[in-house]
């Protein structure tokens, strides 16, 4: 009886023991438990984190990219002001030269329509040619109606006592221009170039209507200058017609003046032996 | 810029009137013209100017020689003074900028460059 006793005391201490040790085990599954419910919290919570990254980054890249946009906007705004600078300059400098070409055209029309006086006229007409086009050497030639020639009524910058010829309408590069009325233009001269009478470096039909009164021949440019400019053609044009409108109106009232001298004096002949009379 | 008095020495007419026509972009400029060097003398006795623009080759008295006398006198010492010349060598530039001439234009001038070179000289003199 004892016997059964202490197997059943022996049995009962297995029991508790069992026991206690299931309720360690319990205790470390729910540590285990605890654990793993905050490493699911943490990573439910880090997973969140994460979203909200990618949300933020979301929302810079689609910044990022309307910056992009706007700099690129701003680059072709930037370009085109650019551009219209650009134009704005070259106009400016278009207008300028405009102006400098107008001035020089204004002064040339106004000088050469100032006086009826001959000489005057030619001197004008010289000095249009030296201080607006820049020429060192040139000479202007009148056609004589009578013999046809070309002469040579004006000259500057050739050697001294140079014998200048008369020219044939037809005859050479002159009397070709002479006779077409179309101006000739060597736009530079070549370095070697040496002045020789016959073949100028330009030749400016002085024309009324389609008549040919003259030429002007330019043989050397000034030192500083190294070609004719699109101001210079222009003032060509305005000599060939108006350099020979007055030119001729100079000439015709010169002669009309001479006449009337003449009728004058023949008058005071008539005129004076009747009241001494 | 506004009223400035110029006085311009050249016996060109044609050349007095570009010079003159180009001087007016000056927004109420004077302009006193004179013939040669003697006359733009007489026309310094007697009127105010802020700057002389003359030729060189004249009759009577030359501009390197007006230059040379309006640099002597008290009064025009320090007048600003612009050679407009044919002469394209560089000696005769020197020769008038020597003599105390600011600055030196070629012939035939560009109305463009004369205004830039007053522009100038009138910037650096303040």
């Amino acid at each position: 009886m004892a016997e059964d006793h202490n197997d059943l005391f022996k049995k009962s201490q297995e029991f508790l023991q069992m026991l206690s040790q299931q309720k360690d085990f319990i205790h470390e599954l729910l540590r285990e438990n605890e654990r793993l419910r905050y490493q699911v919290a943490s990573l439910q919570n880090s997973s969140g984190d994460q979203t909200h990254l990618a949300m933020e980054l979301e929302h810079l890249r689609r910044r990022l990219e309307q910056l992009e946009r706007e700099k690129k906007e701003l680059r072709e705004a930037y370009q085109r002001v650019e551009e219209e600078n650009k134009d704005f300059a070259q106009r400016y400098v278009e207008i300028e030269d405009q102006n400098n070409n107008l001035a020089n055209l204004y002064v040339a029309s106004y000088q050469l329509h100032s006086t009826l006086d001959f000489q005057e006229v030619v001197h004008i007409v010289m000095e249009i040619i030296i201080n607006l086009i820049g020429a060192e050497v040139f000479s202007i030639m009148l056609l004589d109606e009578k013999t046809n020639e070309l002469g040579v009524i004006a000259h500057e910058g050739y050697e001294e006592g140079m014998a200048f010829p008369a020219i044939r309408i037809a005859e050479g590069v002159i009397g070709e221009v002479a006779k077409t009325g179309e101006p000739y233009y060597i736009n530079q001269a070549s370095e070697d170039y040496r002045v020789d009478f016959l073949h100028p470096i330009a030749c400016i039909p002085l024309k009324i209507k389609e008549n040919v009164i003259g030429v002007i021949n330019i043989h050397k440019l000034l030192v500083q200058k190294d070609a004719f400019t699109a101001v210079d053609y222009e003032l060509f044009s305005l000599l060939a017609a108006h350099a020979a409108t007055a030119i001729f109106s100079s000439k015709l009232y010169s002669q009309s003046e001479r006449k009337l001298t003449t009728i004058q004096g023949f008058l005071d002949l008539l005129t004076a032996p009747a009241s001494k009379g | 810029m506004d009223g400035l008095r110029f006085l311009v020495v050249e016996d060109s007419p044609t050349m007095r009137q570009l010079i003159s026509f180009s001087l007016k972009r000056f927004k109420g400029c004077k302009i006193v013209e004179a013939v040669d060097g003697v006359d733009a003398l007489k026309k310094l006795q007697t009127e105010e100017v802020d700057m002389v623009l003359t030729d060189i080759n004249m009759p009577v008295m030359d501009g390197l020689k007006l230059v040379s006398l309006v640099r002597q006198n008290v009064k025009t010492k320090d007048l600003p003074i612009v050679i407009i010349t044919t002469e394209g060598a560089q000696e005769d530039r020197d020769r008038g900028l020597a003599l105390g001439a600011n600055a030196y234009i070629s012939k035939p001038i560009q109305s463009s460059h004369l205004l830039k070179v007053i522009g100038e000289i009138l910037e650096k003199n303040g």
